[in-house]
């Protein structure tokens, strides 16, 4: 591991002033806010991040889940994941958050990460791990030797022909369901965006994974109230039971009235380069029939523009079937 | 020769160049240290504190043999910096039982023979020992769900379920 200087953050505009003199952002930055660390000190001790300075922001007063008042939920950024998942609010009214994040990894990094953190998740794609290897992503213009290499666990939505990595989150696809918004304090002031919009895709610039400029701190993560009627849940398909990440996944938020869907938000995992959500789905969803053609159909459209790789062709149908499970089960009667 | 007293030492080596002074507190007991600030808990507990009960497996948050509690949490030693955790409350295996004085999920896994080689033992036990306070349903089901931190290369995990099952069990019946 290369060395780093470690400062603890006193407050938030500290801890910004500090990151805002970063050549980049965030992501494989010079200058890294630190906090669960499950991600960043893993690659730094391969090498794939090497900061300079590390800012430690677990102390400052991000950690509380409160209710808006408009019905909706604020959490913190310093959130631990296990703490988001087991609050009775987010049981009660945001069932698909909390399948979602007791889906991945395990108890004891869930103790550690954070809600801001996972947010910044990187991907797990073997070639980015390995810094022997090309990566655009890691090294930009090195190349990708996913495309041409092992590529089962990789994406079929939103890939470029400079990167097919997969977002590995489970929590990213409840929250792109949940429609959340996240909030974010920077050199420049505050300012909320649309989770739909603070991922990015690959294009010809895999390294740039968010919309988070130098200093940018995510401060919390709020969801709209939960839509009256509504249902939600997450499935999750993977090669073992536990600890594993998404082949194909599913987070689903619907209305069923009396047979009829009246509201739909689906969002897949595991296949995309940033949390899918799929509003083609959607649309063949809504004011339709509850019923299993109307859910093929909705999974024929969520991916329709799928570009398999070599290995990674299964994920194609495999998508498709979770997303009709996670419907039929979401829709039955309670 | 150099005297052994100096040899001794409760840290491996001469802080190096941009050690950091660190307070930790383990088991109940302050140490005052100065530590390369890459130096994560694990190696921390290890190698300066000589608390050598976590064990060092995959170094990468994997196999769970590094599990200590902070705060009465369990977490992967192996995935913190030392340095973050001033004022936190750790406690490793050192720290919940002793062998006159066993922990009852320490004195459940020997009798459950919970173990083969042991390597991963001091992990599985300090999961085992959070679980208890954790949301986790009564199934053996649910038991391997939330132990799935911690792997066991000798395929202990039926006589490690048991183990806690029978703790758990204890626990209700002396509630």
């Amino acid at each position: 591991m290369k060395t780093f200087e470690l400062t603890r953050a006193i407050d938030g505009a500290q801890a910004i002033a500090s990151a805002a003199k970063s050549k980049t952002a965030q992501q494989g930055a010079d200058i890294r806010f630190i906090a669960g660390g499950t991600t960043l000190i893993d690659l730094m001790k391969l090498n794939v991040e090497t900061p300079q300075k590390l800012v430690d922001v677990t102390r400052l007063p991000l950690d509380k889940i409160d209710n808006l008042p408009d019905g909706g939920l604020s959490i913190g950024a310093m959130v631990r994941n296990s703490d988001l998942a087991h609050h009775p609010l987010v049981q009660k009214n945001y069932r698909v958050l909390s399948e979602a994040i007791l889906s991945g990894a395990t108890v004891q990094l869930r103790n550690m990460a954070t809600t801001g953190g996972n947010l910044l998740q990187r991907t797990r794609c073997m070639y980015f791990r390995d810094t022997a290897m090309p990566c655009n992503k890691r090294e930009p213009g090195s190349g990708c030797a996913a495309i041409t290499g092992l590529n089962r666990g990789l994406a079929i939505l939103g890939t470029s022909e400079h990167c097919i990595a997969t977002n590995p989150s489970d929590m990213n696809v409840a929250l792109a369901a949940l429609e959340a918004t996240i909030h974010i304090r920077g050199p420049k002031g505050e300012r909320s965006i649309p989770i739909a919009d603070f991922h990015l895709l690959p294009g010809n610039t895999p390294h740039r994974e968010t919309v988070l400029e130098p200093g940018d701190l995510i401060t919390h993560v709020t969801l709209p109230p939960p839509a009256p009627g509504s249902r939600s849940l997450y499935i999750k398909l993977r090669d073992r039971a536990s600890y594993e990440f998404a082949l194909a996944s599913a987070a689903v938020v619907v209305t069923n009235s009396g047979g009829k869907i009246t509201r739909a938000r689906v969002a897949l995992g595991g296949i995309g380069t940033k949390p899918w959500r799929s509003p083609e789905a959607e649309a063949e969803l809504t004011n339709q029939s509850a019923s299993e053609d109307v859910f093929r159909k909705a999974a024929e459209a969520a991916l329709r523009n799928a570009k398999p790789q070599s290995q990674n062709g299964f994920k194609v149908e495999l998508a498709k079937r979770c997303l009709v499970y996670a419907l039929k089960a979401a829709t039955q009667a309670a | 020769m150099a005297d052994p007293k100096e040899t001794i030492s409760s840290s491996p080596r001469r802080p190096p160049e941009g050690a950091i002074p660190v307070k930790l507190k383990v088991n109940g007991k302050d140490y005052d240290l100065r530590i390369d600030p890459r130096t994560t808990l694990l190696d921390c507990l290890r190698e300066h504190l000589h608390l050598t009960g976590s064990k060092k497996g995959c170094d990468h948050g994997q196999c769970g043999a590094c599990t200590v509690h902070i705060n009465g949490r369990r977490m992967n030693s192996c995935l913190i910096f030392a340095a973050m955790h001033e004022g936190d409350e750790i406690t490793t295996i050192e720290g919940l039982g002793q062998p006159e004085n066993l922990n009852p999920m320490q004195a459940a896994f020997l009798s459950h023979d919970a173990y083969q080689c042991g390597y991963c033992t001091s992990g599985q036990i300090m999961s085992a020992t959070a679980l208890l306070k954790e949301p986790c349903g009564p199934a053996d089901a649910d038991v391997k769900e939330c132990m799935s931190g911690n792997i066991c290369r000798c395929g202990a995990y039926p006589n490690i379920v048991a183990a806690i099952q029978s703790v758990r069990q204890n626990k209700e019946k002396s509630a």
